[in-house]
């Protein structure tokens, strides 16, 4: 069973149709690169894909369930990332963490594996968030994805603000998760970053998706990236990179 | 998980908030104190401001109240919080129900101190058998409140211009409130003559309000907040 399965979708904004026939398989575990110029349609794909927009036209699945009469649970499954990360600045790192976990009733355990992962368990738990770099919210709010179970991450633009070292942090923690099961789409204008993190790339135009040359070797780039290529494919599987593994089953 | 167990989650997350950012007790409760010197100030009459002590209590608890549903709703939208929680699939009735319940308990710690301030600068006196009274106005009331404040927050957060649309909405609907309200403690405080069981009518409409509230603003949260 593919994770994301559309066809011929189509999704409107008012009278516009933002995606106009949109046709995406994507298997558990790849990353993949939605490319195209603004207003293509790769956010309107990622909102389709969260549950946040109704299927109008064509058909339409995420891990199993129909994007038409299962939208509400749909969203209980995927893990939507866009310009804001939707934390609480008030709050602290842990206590954010522990708040999103809380909401599918994740133990103490998984929650500290999550800001584990994210390298925010030590010194940051206790700082609150609106005293945080960008790089270091970004983080968090992956934290709280991994903390909240999310299965198919939808990441838009997840490189921008951040600081080249914390977009290399940024780039492993999704290899890794990704490595231990996780799917992730990224909308992205960063061809060569997000190139060489993606497994796949399609290019989304004009509301449609086009498939690009897949990449023989995971160190090669994607078509239309410029990087080294030499980071894609390299982080093998990493047990518990997203819980502690005592979280199957469980939950809501 | 319940609506109940992540409504629980959600309050417990507001009033953390408020315990981290200190704005109820730094802003709102000395906003509130203000308000009650200045009506004091413009009535100046002792024989007046007893008269109308319980009347000033409510408004200077709904003046208040607005600053409290405001930030209730700022920290949601300030880093796309509340859209992350729709789009995580949360149950928007325990979005509601929780932000309710955390906005009541601020509510609830407000109108105390305020009762206080009435005594203290009003030189209002609390008879022992208006005290029953007393605090079934202050707590159906507090529902109430806390479920108009809610509903017309998540409902004023997705608009441009928030800070006035709130109390244009929210002002007109609790007017029931602020009477009911106002009648009850004036009897639990046998003001003006009132005797104790003038008021429990009136806490009778508090209270009807309060579930005509809570349940259409818990059914109308959804749609409200949603796209």
């Amino acid at each position: 069973m593919s994770v994301v399965e559309l066809d011929e979708a189509v999704a409107v904004l008012g009278q516009f149709p933002a995606l106009a026939g949109a046709s995406l398989r994507v298997e558990q575990g790849e990353i993949v690169l939605l490319r195209g110029p603004n207003g293509a349609g790769k956010t309107t794909l990622l909102r389709l894909c969260a549950g946040l927009l109704p299927l109008v036209r064509g058909t339409g699945s995420v891990l199993g369930l129909d994007l038409v009469t299962h939208r509400e649970s749909v969203r209980r499954t995927v893990g939507l990332l866009g310009h804001q990360n939707g934390l609480y600045l008030d709050l602290t790192v842990a206590e954010n963490v522990r708040f999103w976990g809380s909401t599918v009733g994740a133990s103490d355990n998984e929650m500290l594996v999550a800001m584990q992962r994210l390298d925010i368990e030590d010194r940051l738990a206790d700082v609150a968030v609106s005293k945080l770099s960008a790089g270091q919210k970004r983080r968090t709010a992956i934290a709280c994805l991994i903390a909240r179970r999310a299965q198919l991450w939808l990441l838009d633009e997840p490189h921008a603000g951040l600081d080249a070292s914390a977009r290399d942090h940024l780039d492993e923690t999704l290899r890794q998760a990704s490595a231990a099961g996780a799917t992730i789409l990224v909308a992205s204008h960063e061809l060569e970053r997000a190139g060489n993190l993606a497994t796949r790339s399609v290019e989304v135009v004009a509301g449609r998706v086009h498939e690009l040359p897949s990449r023989t070797d995971p160190g090669e780039a994607v078509p239309g990236a410029q990087g080294t290529g030499d980071q894609a494919g390299q982080a093998g599987p990493v047990p518990g990179a997203l819980g502690t593994g005592d979280q199957a089953g469980s939950g809501e | 998980m319940s609506v109940w167990r992540i409504g629980w989650q959600v309050a417990l997350k507001d009033l953390r908030i408020e315990w981290n950012s200190r704005v109820f007790v730094n802003q709102v409760l000395p906003f509130a104190g203000v308000t009650m010197v200045i009506f004091a100030f413009a009535l100046d009459a002792d024989s007046v401001l007893q008269r109308v002590a319980p009347g000033l209590v409510w408004l200077a608890t709904m003046f208040s109240m607005l600053v409290l549903v405001q930030r209730s709703f700022a920290v949601e939208t300030a880093d796309g919080a509340l859209d992350a929680l729709r789009v995580a699939g949360i149950d928007p009735r325990a979005i509601y129900l929780g932000k309710a319940v955390a906005l009541g308990v601020q509510l609830l710690v407000l109108e105390v101190v305020l009762l206080f301030a009435a005594v203290v600068l009003y030189g209002q006196t609390i008879p022992t058998d208006g005290v029953v009274l007393l605090v079934t106005t202050l707590i159906s009331a507090t529902c109430g409140l806390a479920a108009v404040g809610t509903l017309y927050g998540g409902l004023a957060a997705g608009f441009t211009g928030r800070e006035t649309l709130l109390p244009l909405l929210t002002f007109p609907a609790v007017a029931p409130v602020l009477i009911g309200a106002t009648r009850a403690v004036e009897a639990a405080l046998g003001t003006a003559g009132a005797v104790v069981s003038d008021g429990w009518p009136w806490v009778g409409l508090l209270a009807v309000f309060a579930v005509a509230f809570g349940v259409g603003g818990a059914l109308a949260f959804g749609p409200l907040i949603d796209e």
